[in-house]
């Protein structure tokens, strides 16, 4: 089955200067993204997960153009986004959509919902004037709200009403791909998994596609059909849902998943606990990023970048850049100082 | 999927959070004792300059030398001045020209800076750093001195006046508002109207201007008793608005020379820059406090 392209990132970064000295000249740069390429279909979700500051939510702005990419290209739809003006850009921002995560800042506390709704619709010129507000009240019933709180203001709903108000505003201008940049972090379990549900039911409804951004990987696994582990700014490991889940390859998404705390008391647990902290973004690690952490360190990862490659036992489309994946794989290469704690 | 359902009865008012904090903010402003006595002497100087001059029965220019330099009396209010003209009579006269100064210069100073501090914090970059490094040359220069310059080089007349005292106001608003445009512009609301095609007039228009309004409001009160001294400074000097008119900086300078004989002359024009300014002054502190409950204390 080939499914129809409908995102394709190539060579993405995402450089933020550094201001230093009296001049304001550029000392350095924040490389919060490092060229990263993948690609998402018509219909799927695709998932970024990551550590904070591991460049995911970097990545959703970039796509949109809140933030100009340093570089590289994003096709959309076949048309090249970074290289469109600020006006033809405009137009295309009704394909594309986003979701934010802090429901208390995402909406403006001075208008009320319809006129947020109403704002998105003339803006992207969606229907005339008189007929908006049958299509607003449409809207909010679609998210779960009634027709009465057309007329309420932010501050008058709860934080996973006003989540419902956000997904309510990306669909009023019927987008192809929602990002949702930590959509439901920022709520409590039980009202995540309603929103989760919610935006399964309109993928379904709308053929919808998302770019999901998150660091839970239990939300993760539930509503993604295919994964991004994210380290520094780099694409580590690329694949479906299983692959990534069932049969990660890379250490750093192996000790990732190893965080997921399990509902069972009883259960025993490998548990991999990384050393020390994220490098900063400015000075990378040279070679493979992820050196300074990772068990299986060698002087090969030092100076060599790995690729993003599939490597032998991993299905099509699964991808990992790690240069001893095989070696780690068939246990000729031992951890180093291994940290393990057991649980159980 | 749990939905709210609207039980009979329980549909409430939408309640406009403009409306609420306009009330939150009355009612703090109503205990502070300061503000509401600053409040009503601004009030009573907005009625005496609009609708004085039609009660007051004396020529503000007409000189009656046989009645010059006297004191205070039931006929002359505040007395009369060396040319024998009724102070207080002048002094209501100039009410309407010292607001029309500070207002109008103001409302200059506070729409320019207004734009410029918008413009910087939303655009950034080299424009932000070319309108502020601009800024801060213009407040280098003390207030009166820049406003000297100006005046002297437009030459003295009320709105040559307004428009120096209004440049001299532009620093203190741009700078306020890049301020608060810096804040605003990194929440996610602008963002997601960004993301959704909106220009960027609209959103400086509609959704950074209304949330950057307090310390603006703030700002215009405060600035307008700075205005007035400045205005009143300059008319001293006799850089502002030309003999006869009774601006009150003018009739203090006049009465300098008989301060000996008729203490009148300056003590009347000067205690009303004083109280003027005063009541803009607690009445805008008090407003700010208002405003923003944190900063209290």
């Amino acid at each position: 089955m080939v499914k129809k392209e409908l995102l394709k990132v190539t060579g993405l970064k995402q450089y933020f200067p550094i201001k230093g000295g009296l001049m304001g000249r550029t000392v350095n740069h924040v490389k919060a993204v490092d060229d990263i390429s993948f690609t998402i279909h018509e219909g799927e979700t695709v998932s970024i997960v990551g550590e904070s500051g591991c460049g995911k939510s970097t990545t959703g702005r970039a796509i949109l153009r809140l933030e100009e990419p340093t570089e590289g290209s994003v096709v959309f739809n076949g048309d090249e986004l970074t290289t469109l003006s600020k006006r033809e850009m405009r137009t295309h921002r009704k394909d594309l959509q986003i979701i934010f995560q802090d429901p208390y800042a995402s909406i403006n506390p001075r208008q009320t919902v319809a006129d947020v709704l109403d704002e998105a619709m003339t803006i992207q010129k969606i229907l005339p004037a008189k007929q908006r507000r049958k299509r607003i009240i449409e809207l909010l019933e679609t998210v779960g709200l009634n027709e009465y709180q057309a007329d309420r203001y932010p501050h008058e709903f709860s934080g996973g009403q006003r989540q419902r108000i956000g997904i309510a505003r990306a669909l009023s201008v019927d987008p192809k791909l929602i990002i949702c940049d930590e959509a439901v972090s920022a709520l409590d379990v039980s009202i995540q998994a309603q929103v989760l549900n919610l935006l399964e039911e309109l993928q379904e409804e709308f053929n919808l596609t998302y770019l999901f951004i998150s660091h839970d990987l239990g939300v993760v696994r539930h509503i993604s059909d295919r994964v991004i582990v994210m380290y520094l700014g780099k694409i580590v490991e690329i694949g479906d849902k299983y692959s990534i889940f069932e049969n990660a390859k890379h250490p750093y998404t192996k000790a990732l998943l190893s965080a997921i705390p399990v509902p069972d008391p009883k259960a025993v647990k490998k548990h991999i606990v990384l050393k020390g902290d994220v490098p900063s973004p400015i000075d990378p690690p040279a070679g493979c990023r992820f050196h300074t952490r990772c068990p299986f360190a060698q002087d090969k990862c030092k100076v060599d970048v790995p690729e993003l490659i599939v490597h032998e036992g991993m299905r099509e489309g699964h991808q990992a850049a790690c240069h001893f994946v095989e070696e780690i794989e068939n246990g000729t290469l031992q951890a180093a100082e291994f940290e393990e704690t057991f649980f159980g | 999927m749990v939905q709210q359902s609207p039980v009979a009865g329980t549909i409430r008012k939408p309640v406009n959070p403009r409306v609420e904090s306009y009330k939150n903010l009355w009612r703090r402003l109503r205990k502070n004792k300061a503000a509401v006595v600053g409040g009503l002497l601004i009030l009573v100087f907005l009625v005496a300059g609009i609708i004085g001059p039609y009660l007051t029965t004396q020529d503000p220019n007409l000189p009656q030398i046989s009645i010059k330099l006297q004191g205070p009396s039931a006929e002359h209010w505040f007395g009369t001045d060396n040319y024998g003209r009724d102070i207080f009579t002048r002094i209501i006269h100039g009410m309407g020209i010292t607001m029309t100064v500070g207002f109008f210069s103001v409302a200059l100073g506070g729409i320019i800076g207004v734009f410029l501090g918008i413009v910087s914090g939303y655009y950034g970059g080299k424009l932000d750093t070319v309108i502020m490094r601009i800024m801060d040359i213009l407040l280098a220069f003390p207030g009166i001195l820049l406003a000297l310059a100006i005046v002297s080089v437009l030459g003295g007349s009320l709105t040559n006046l307004i428009i120096a005292v209004g440049v001299f106001s532009v620093p203190a608003f741009a700078r306020i508002v890049r301020g608060s445009t810096l804040s605003v512009r990194r929440l996610e609301y602008i963002d997601a109207v960004k993301a959704l095609g909106a220009s960027d007039a609209r959103i400086i228009f509609k959704h950074i201007l209304p949330n950057v309004m307090s310390p603006i409001i703030v700002q215009l009160t405060l600035r307008i008793a700075t205005a007035v001294l400045t205005a009143s400074g300059l008319s001293f000097l006799g850089l502002g608005a030309p003999p006869p008119t009774p601006e009150w900086g003018a009739m203090l300078s006049e009465g300098r020379a008989y301060m000996q004989q008729a203490p009148h002359l300056v003590l009347f024009p000067g205690l009303m820059i004083v109280l003027f300014v005063l009541a803009f002054n607690i009445f805008g502190d008090g407003l700010r406090d208002a405003l923003d409950p944190k900063m209290n204390k």
